[in-house]
């Protein structure tokens, strides 16, 4: 039987704020233990929770950055489980009205010529907030608890069951991972939590309209990872479907060690959460002014600046993708492009994404830190536009640059004596030399041995240390060999 | 609607309630009751009437996102029942 998968993602993206969202406490990652962590993060008695304006900021610049609607009026309700790195006995969080609703995401799966787009609907998003976090080793027999995450400002971002594939959610994860590091409300760092998927997994006969039982794999916090945790358990729910076995609901963990999801808890003893309004808070109401004002601030997206780097500038849809991939790099590119020019667009694409990447990836260096500016990379190229220097060489005047010999390309160029000769007399000249040292070579050509020209080009060329243009080289070699 | 014994016993441990078997008969006497007014809150005809969220009719007042607050965890720490090495320790728990 032909099976068909059908994935939703839940994703917690830490939101950039200072301080909690709903008290004055620190949010900065990596303090000691439960020094960031204050009466109403602690839940004593009497304590009321005070609504952050900038988490109510960051969920506005998600909502409109994929196109949702911006909840006039959304509600806090409370959670209820018990667990002791939740000390309330409830997580804050929005249930019936949530603060951002539908929206989608535009996503390429696969890339090159197999690559397809494929267009990701989004069901909500809210606000709430972290719980504290548990140690279990160490403590003779006892359980650790830091609440210094107590009360960090998360965005739940949930998809509707549109994605096919391991591959589409990993590529959906992708793009949702640039875009909130993107509009600046989450610096996206996974290895320190900020940004964790929940993948909701079931399958069904191909063409079955009723979806199958899912299972729900908790906290993925790489894109390997979430590929290899979907791929498992996609094929565990089709072996045990065609072994006779019903698929149960549950929660299940990735082991990243053994490759296997295993179960966490079955739908028998699942979580009643018991939802209802926060009494604490208020309704959140978002006028429409609000919502202008944030847009304003808005940067432009990456998908409007991919299809304007391939409207405007004639890029591929490869390079304006790759070039869009995080707002760094786009910066980099768009300053190099102001300072090369238009006309040299591609070029100057080619340089940043071939060259500077390979480069910055070898030293483990950011686009932030590279030490070629976007300035002195268009200048690289400028001098190979207008012929003063050959690719060759532009290499080796990058290489000087990015050791810091001289300002700019021109200084290198000038202090190292690496203009291109175009001097038609001097090639000439050379030429003539050439010809002269190489009688052997002269005579095997006019006896028609194609090789023993290239063997003169190479001469030549090495006469000018590689100064010669090339082209030149070979027209006034062919003309003076009687073409 | 009226809840049976069975009923409280599952919401007793949803809340983490231990109630004897005599309590468990007050408890599920009283729940039906307040089922009962909440009964006579139904029965009254609110065609028309926007729900509310809260009791007051006044929107959520926003903080500036400031950090406000400074480190008090010795304070708190001294009236813990047990803390180690700046964790609170509690029974140890296994999910």
């Amino acid at each position: 039987m032909n099976w068909e998968v059908v994935i939703g993602l839940e994703t917690h993206a830490q939101l950039q704020t200072k301080s909690k969202i709903f008290s004055g406490s620190s949010i900065a990652f990596g303090a000691a233990p439960n020094v960031q962590a204050n009466a109403v993060d602690i839940a004593l008695p009497g304590v009321l929770p005070v609504l952050n304006r900038e988490a109510v900021v960051c969920a506005i610049k998600f909502g409109l950055a994929v196109g949702a609607k911006i909840a006039p009026r959304s509600i806090f309700a409370r959670k209820n489980y018990f667990y002791p790195d939740l000390p309330k006995g409830y997580q804050i969080s929005q249930f019936e009205i949530p603060v951002v609703s539908g929206g989608g995401l535009a996503i390429t799966v696969g890339s090159g010529a197999t690559a397809t787009e494929k267009f990701v609907q989004l069901t909500r998003a809210h606000l709430e907030e972290d719980a504290g976090k548990s140690l279990h080793e160490d403590f003779h027999g006892r359980t650790g608890i830091d609440l210094n995450r107590a009360g960090t400002p998360l965005l739940e971002i949930v998809t509707e069951p549109d994605m096919r594939s391991s591959a589409e959610a990993v590529a959906y994860a992708r793009t949702l991972h640039a875009l909130v590091q993107w509009i600046g409300i989450c610096d996206g760092n996974m290895q320190e939590g900020s940004f964790r998927c929940d993948a909701n997994v079931s399958v069904r006969p191909m063409g079955q309209k009723e979806l199958g039982t899912r299972r729900e794999i908790k906290n993925l916090n790489s894109f390997r990872f979430m590929q290899q945790a979907i791929d498992f358990e996609v094929q565990w729910q089709i072996n045990e479907i065609e072994e006779g076995r019903a698929i149960q609901q549950a929660t299940v963990l990735f082991d990243p060690d053994t490759g296997e999801t295993r179960s966490m808890r079955s739908k028998e003893d699942a979580h009643d959460y018991r939802y209802f309004p926060d009494p604490d808070l208020l309704p959140l109401e978002i006028g429409d002014d609000w919502i202008a004002e944030v847009g304003g601030g808005l940067p432009e997206l990456p998908q409007a600046m991919q299809q304007r780097f391939a409207g405007e500038l004639g890029l591929s849809a490869y390079d304006a993708a790759t070039l869009t991939a995080s707002r760094e790099m786009a910066a980099y590119f768009e300053a190099a492009l102001a300072s090369a020019g238009r006309e040299n667009a591609k070029p100057v694409a080619n340089w940043v994404m071939g060259e500077l990447a390979a480069r910055l990836n070898k030293e483990g260096l950011g686009i932030v830190a590279s030490p070629l500016s976007a300035q002195q990379l268009a200048g690289v190229v400028r001098r190979i536009a207008d012929n003063t220097i050959s690719n060759k060489i532009a290499r080796d005047v990058f290489d000087a640059l990015w050791a810091g010999e001289g300002k700019d390309a021109d200084a290198v160029i000038e202090a190292k004596g690496w203009k291109q000769i175009t001097d038609t007399g001097a090639i000439e000249a050379l030429v003539d030399e050439v010809l002269a040292a190489n009688a052997k070579s002269v005579e095997e050509y006019r006896a028609g041995k194609e090789k023993a020209f290239n063997a003169l080009v190479g001469q030549a060329m090495k006469a000018t240390r590689g100064k010669a243009n090339p082209q030149q080289v070979t027209d006034l070699l062919k003309k003076k060999l009687g073409g | 609607m009226s809840l049976n014994l069975e009923d409280v016993a599952r919401i007793a441990r949803l809340a983490r309630l231990e109630l004897s078997a005599v309590e468990r008969e007050t408890t599920r006497d009283q729940l039906n009751d307040i089922l009962g007014f909440i009964e006579q809150l139904q029965a009254v005809d609110t065609t028309g009437i926007e729900p509310m969220a809260h009791a007051v009719d006044v929107v959520q007042r926003l903080r500036p996102d400031v950090v406000t607050e400074t480190d008090h965890r010795a304070d708190f720490q001294a009236v813990a029942p047990e803390t180690e090495a700046g964790l609170y320790l509690v029974p140890r728990v296994v999910e």
